[in-house]
């Protein structure tokens, strides 16, 4: 009987290590999108607090911490990761399953606002962009989410397509600052 | 000549490096501008035009005649400044536009038919015949006129881009500079401080100054010491903010690895950076001018600011024996510190009638140098003054015509600086950049006096409307000594006066400008070149226009000045792109099967930015057509599978979904059962089809939308802009779920076997009809199937999670085969579709409406969809426009091109009897015919008729019978199974 067997999107890709920062997989577990339908936000929220203990994101903020995280993915989306979405959460959002959609990689080191300047338009300075701040933005040609995930670390998001281009894009960059020493 | 004692440089460290094949030493922290003259070589280039013997002019990155490439081969980089240009141990450089050598150049034949090539030379001449000009006379003309070449060969290093935030930006790091930073980040401001050169300090490093009773550069290394230790301080070296644009973002050039030979691997060579600041501080400083006099191009005539540079920083005398000539105070200072440094003045030469005198030199006072001789260098000049003509002789000469503010950067949003009189310059005009402040040098201040105190006045401006509190800081003690300055631009005479070394502009060019009624300063421009090219007129502009506005009557400020365009100075083409190159240029999206297709020899083809496999090439295949008609046949008669995953995949809920697609589709929806799927036909607003697909209905309010592969994005958001912008009253939602699902399709008449292989429930015919979808349990995961078909056969498409999908492709793969079958790619579908007359957007390019390809029906009469009315315009539903058919040869010829055009068989094929076009075409071995399908005039009223296809590039005829589109099993019969 033959058995189907999983791939991770950056499988072959990673860990990468180039100087001080590393880039590395993440297992978020499930993902799933989370869209609350018309003047239901408040009871997405209030559901999302109860089953899994975080507050439905802000704009441009995460919700959570490691392992059970809601990060803001658009005007109308948040993409809860980690647990499996509570059954109350469909009764007033579309629930939609998006765990093998995306690349999810951790870069993490001294350093690592240098790597991601050379790739994404966004300021990404710690006065400005703390722990629990988000932002879907570019990086390089991409389309990515952005989140910082601790003092020298952040989780980046792209399609899953496009895991190889994001490693070759965040190796050129992490190579360019490492070679400056 | 290098003067014992004097300059920064590290004359512990001896610096070998190589000029035209040559060796010569140098030391640590030299320019090659700086080394050549420290070794005597006055000589670094040929003129642009006239290939006249040309030195270095100035110091800086304005340098307009010291250009060199350096390096060879692949990554040779040409006009470089000598002047910016470090050296480094291994260091080659060459000198530009000359052959066979820089001392002997054959072009120079040129300067002796000077006569004929004066500006408007190109205008005036070799207008006829005019089919000369690009063949012949152009390339001749850019032959002999030039500047570096690039290698033509593909360059390997590495170029980067970067982004970088700060609250305050600085621009130039001089005496303005330095102290604006030092108040902003004392305040706690996240400052960059930014210059074009490797050491900071500006002109501080380039005179004797002192401040604070300590020397110039002391006092530079001790702030930038403390800027240094700050963590809220980015000092940038060697960093050229080159543009200014809108809401704070500038453009900056780093030069990061130019000044040395260490290239570690993964560096790059410049980065491109794009700097956001809420607001900046200009400290640029300012451009000295020459004077333009007879032959004032010799090599040895340079800016007296250049000649103190030189001395001041690199401990180089340009001359063993000096002259210095001007029209403010600079000259004496000139003087001054020559004769510290033990070097000889001959003569100094002030065009002022009350200039200031000396004890230590004589001074000719209203006195002019009015020509130059030499040759290949300076050695001698003549002066006039009222008592006749004195020949002095000098191997240097040092002029000052004054000094022009560095505005550009503020002139970058079309702001245009001011006229001020009293230091005969134009200086920045408040607020022409928002969010800008200037100070120092480039404000029009020139003592280091007023430089520091702007500098921390800038600051304080800018911290003021950043809601920052400036630190208290005192104004360190320098010089403070006025600028007096008495207009002297171009000394009358006969022969050449050069303004503008770069492009070989005269005063004579910018009166013949005048003259020709180009009066306008950018028709001067154009007329003559002059501020063209790559140092865009920094040493020529102010002193060009002032000749223009003698010339015409009227005044500077009145005649004003060209556009200061970005960059500042020149920027690579390599810089701009960086990182766009190879794997940069575009993202790469592979399916889940990529490594398996590839492991299989398929070929891969693009398909928007995915990679998909044309064919699969077995033992034997040395030809496409062979492989792909075998996965054509093998569709139609075992089973094949594809990966589809491509394919964009809407995910659509909420209450409002069926009547959400009842609009954004021509057809109904929200009528289709659960578990069905139906094929879809989205028009654009302005009727025209837009996209195609099937969608099927997954729940009560829960749709699973099919989009082409390319045109996915674009559907994606379509669907939000009619909900966002057209019915937000609606309550739906869309998500992409394309990358979550890998998805294969499974055709041919053994598909059901091999489904029934791997799915946990058999399929029969009762339960999963044509049509049918729902979710599936593969090999005990869960999936969707789809009963759906673009080849015609009996067909399905599977989906599983994309972390399965590496895996079902080889299983799917694996068992195919053993049931005879096997893989096809995107060549096959194509044949496949064609033969069933099913349309790509190869077919629904933009310009069809559903009438056009046969699905006028399609459109619903019962309900508005987006497009519906603009497609009953008035020429989208009238007899003769072109419609969809299908085209099989009949004559001789049994070749069908696409893109070929259709006519008439007995009419001429010209524009004027133009029926229709091809858009696909294909080798059918189901029919053993060539396939097309195209759009013909009234195609479907003319079944049965021979028309003649004739396309024009490839030079071929064909006669075609239209018939209908459906080629292949019309009735629909094998769909079903």
């Amino acid at each position: 009987m033959d058995k189907l067997s999983a791939k991770t999107p950056c499988d072959g890709l990673l860990p990468l290590t180039v100087g001080s920062v590393t880039l590395s997989e993440v297992d978020a577990g499930s993902i799933h999108s989370i869209s609350a339908f018309n003047g239901k936000q408040k009871q997405v929220s209030d559901a999302l607090k109860a089953a899994h203990g975080m507050a439905y994101p802000a704009a441009n903020r995460a919700t959570g911490k490691a392992g059970a995280r809601a990060i803001w993915f658009g005007p109308a989306h948040a993409m809860l990761m980690g647990p499996v979405p509570d059954d109350a959460l469909a009764e007033n959002a579309a629930v939609v399953d998006q765990s093998d959609a995306w690349a999810v990689v951790r870069i993490e080191g001294d350093g690592v606002e240098d790597i991601l300047a050379r790739v994404t338009p966004v300021d990404l300075r710690s006065t400005r962009f703390k722990r629990g701040h988000t932002a879907r933005t570019l990086l390089f040609h991409m389309t990515a989410s952005i989140t910082r995930v601790g003092d020298t670390a952040f989780q980046i998001m792209v399609f899953r397509s496009m895991a190889e281009t994001l490693v070759h894009d965040l190796k050129r960059a992490m190579e360019g600052v490492a070679a400056r020493g | 000549m290098r003067i014992a004692g004097k300059g920064l440089v590290d004359r512990s460290q001896t610096v070998p490096f190589v000029f035209d094949g040559v060796r010569y030493e140098g030391f640590e922290g030299d320019t090659l501008a700086s080394a050549l003259l420290a070794n005597g070589i006055k000589l670094m280039g040929r003129s642009f035009k006239y290939h006249r013997p040309r030195g270095v002019l100035t110091a800086g990155s304005e340098e307009p005649n010291a250009l060199v490439t350096v390096g060879a081969g692949a990554a040779q980089e040409p006009n470089v400044r000598a002047t910016m240009q470090e050296i480094y141990p291994g260091l080659e450089a060459r000198s530009q536009n000359r052959w066979p050598s820089l001392g002997f150049d054959m072009m120079a034949v040129n300067d002796l038919a000077a006569p004929f090539l004066g500006a408007g030379f190109y205008y005036k001449t070799f207008m006829w015949p005019k089919s000369f000009w690009e063949k012949l006379y152009e390339p001749i003309i850019r032959r002999a006129a030039g500047l570096g070449a690039l290698s033509g060969e593909d360059n390997a290093d590495k170029y980067e881009s970067a982004y970088a935030f700060c609250d305050v930006l600085v621009i130039g790091a001089g005496p303005a500079g330095l102290m604006a930073a030092l108040t902003a980040a004392r305040a706690g401001a996240d400052v960059i401080l930014a210059d074009e050169n490797a050491r900071m300090g500006g002109r501080l490093l380039a005179e004797t100054y002192e401040v604070d009773g300590k020397p110039g550069p002391v006092w530079a290394d001790e702030v930038l010491a403390e800027l240094h230790s700050m963590g809220n301080v980015r000092l940038m070296t060697r960093t050229t903010v080159a543009g200014a644009y809108d809401q704070g973002t500038f453009a900056a050039l780093e030069r990061v690895l130019h000044h040395t030979d260490h290239r570690p691997r993964g560096a790059p060579l410049e980065t491109y950076w794009r700097i956001v600041a809420k607001r900046s501080v200009l400290a640029a400083g300012a451009l000295e001018r020459p004077i333009a006099f007879r032959d004032n191009d010799r090599p040895g005539i340079m800016t007296a600011g250049a000649v103190r540079a030189y001395l001041n920083r690199w401990g180089v005398s340009p001359g063993r024996n000096v002259t210095i000539f001007g029209n403010t105070d600079d000259i004496h200072r000139t003087a001054r510190d020559l004769l510290e440094a033990g070097v000889h003045v001959a003569a100094v030469i002030d065009s002022r009638h009350d200039a200031p005198g000396s004890d230590d030199y004589e001074v000719l006072r209203g006195a002019q140098v009015c020509s130059s001789a030499g040759r290949k260098g300076l050695e001698s000049i003549t002066v006039r003054r009222a008592s006749g003509e004195d020949r002095i002789h000098t191997d240097c000469l040092a002029m000052t015509g004054g000094w022009n503010p560095s505005v550009h950067l503020t002139c970058h949003m079309n702001g245009r600086p001011t006229w001020r009189r009293e230091i005969e310059a134009f200086v920045p005009t408040p607020g022409a950049v928002p969010g800008m402040v200037t100070a120092g040098a480039c404000n029009g201040s020139f003592s280091t006096a007023a430089c520091l105190e702007e500098g921390i006045t800038a600051a304080e401006s800018v911290l003021g409307d950043l809601g920052m509190t400036a630190p208290k800081i005192t104004v360190p003690q320098a010089e403070d000594t006025p600028y007096e300055i008495a207009p002297l631009w171009a000394v009358p005479g006969k022969g050449r006066a050069w303004l503008d070394f770069q492009n070989d502009v005269t005063v004579k060019d910018v009166k013949q400008a005048a003259t020709e009624n180009f009066r306008s300063v950018e028709h001067m421009k154009r007329y003559t070149t002059q501020g063209m090219a790559t140092d865009q007129g920094k040493n020529s502009n102010v002193a060009a226009l002032a000749i223009l506005a003698d010339a015409t009557g009227r005044g500077i400020p009145e005649t004003g000045t060209t556009t200061f365009r970005p960059p500042y100075s020149p920027i690579a083409i390599a810089a701009l792109g960086a990182g766009a190159e190879g794997k940069g240029f575009k993202p790469q999206r592979f399916t889940t099967s990529h490594k398996a297709s590839v492991a299989r020899q398929a070929p891969m083809v693009e398909a928007g930015l995915w990679y998909r496999p044309s064919y699969f090439p077995k033992e034997g295949e040395s030809n496409w057509r062979q492989s792909c008609d075998r996965e054509v046949n093998m569709v139609r008669q075992t089973v094949g599978v594809c990966d589809v995953s491509t394919l964009g995949k809407i995910d659509i809920q909420g209450p409002d979904a069926g009547a959400f697609l009842d609009f954004v589709y021509t057809n109904m929806f929200s009528t289709l059962k659960v578990g069905r799927t139906r094929y879809g036909l989205m028009l654009r607003e302005d009727g025209h089809v837009m996209d195609d697909g099937t969608t099927a209905r997954l729940g009560e309010t829960h749709y699973l939308m099919t989009t082409t592969t390319a045109a996915a994005g674009d559907v994606m958001k379509h669907l939000e802009f009619v909900h966002q912008g057209l019915r937000p009253d609606w309550d739906v939602s869309f998500t992409s779920v394309t990358e979550h699902w890998a998805q294969f399709a499974v055709a041919g008449p053994k598909s059901r076997e091999l489904l029934n292989g791997i799915l946990d429930m058999p399929l029969d015919d009762d339960s999963w009809p044509f049509m049918a979808c729902g979710p599936v349990s593969v090999l005990g995961v869960q999936g969707r199937l789809f009963r759906i078909s673009f080849s015609g056969e009996h067909a399905y498409e599977v989906a599983v999670p994309a972390r399965y999908g590496a895996s079902l492709f080889d299983i799917l793969t694996k068992r195919a085969e053993a049931l005879g079958g096997g893989l096809y790619g995107m060549e096959a579908l194509n044949v496949l579709r064609i033969e069933k007359g099913f349309i790509t957007h190869a077919e629904i390019h933009g310009r069809t409406t559903a009438y056009d390809i046969g699905m006028g029906r399609m459109v619903s009469q019962k309900k508005d969809s987006i497009g519906k009315t603009m497609s009953q315009r008035a020429g989208l539903e009238e007899p003769g426009r072109e419609r969809l058919v299908g085209l099989k040869p009949v004559g001789e010829s049994k070749q069908l091109l696409a893109g070929a055009h259709l006519y008439k068989e007995e009419a001429e094929p010209v524009r004027s009897n133009d029926q229709g076009y091809l858009t696909s075409v294909c080798y059918s071995p189901t029919l053993g015919s060539m396939l097309g399908l195209g759009f013909l005039a009234d195609g479907p009223e003319r079944y049965g008729e021979v028309v003649k296809l004739v396309d024009h590039l490839r030079g071929v005829t064909t006669l075609c019978e239209v018939v209908n589109p459906v080629f292949f099993d019309p009735e629909g019969g094998r769909v079903r199974g």
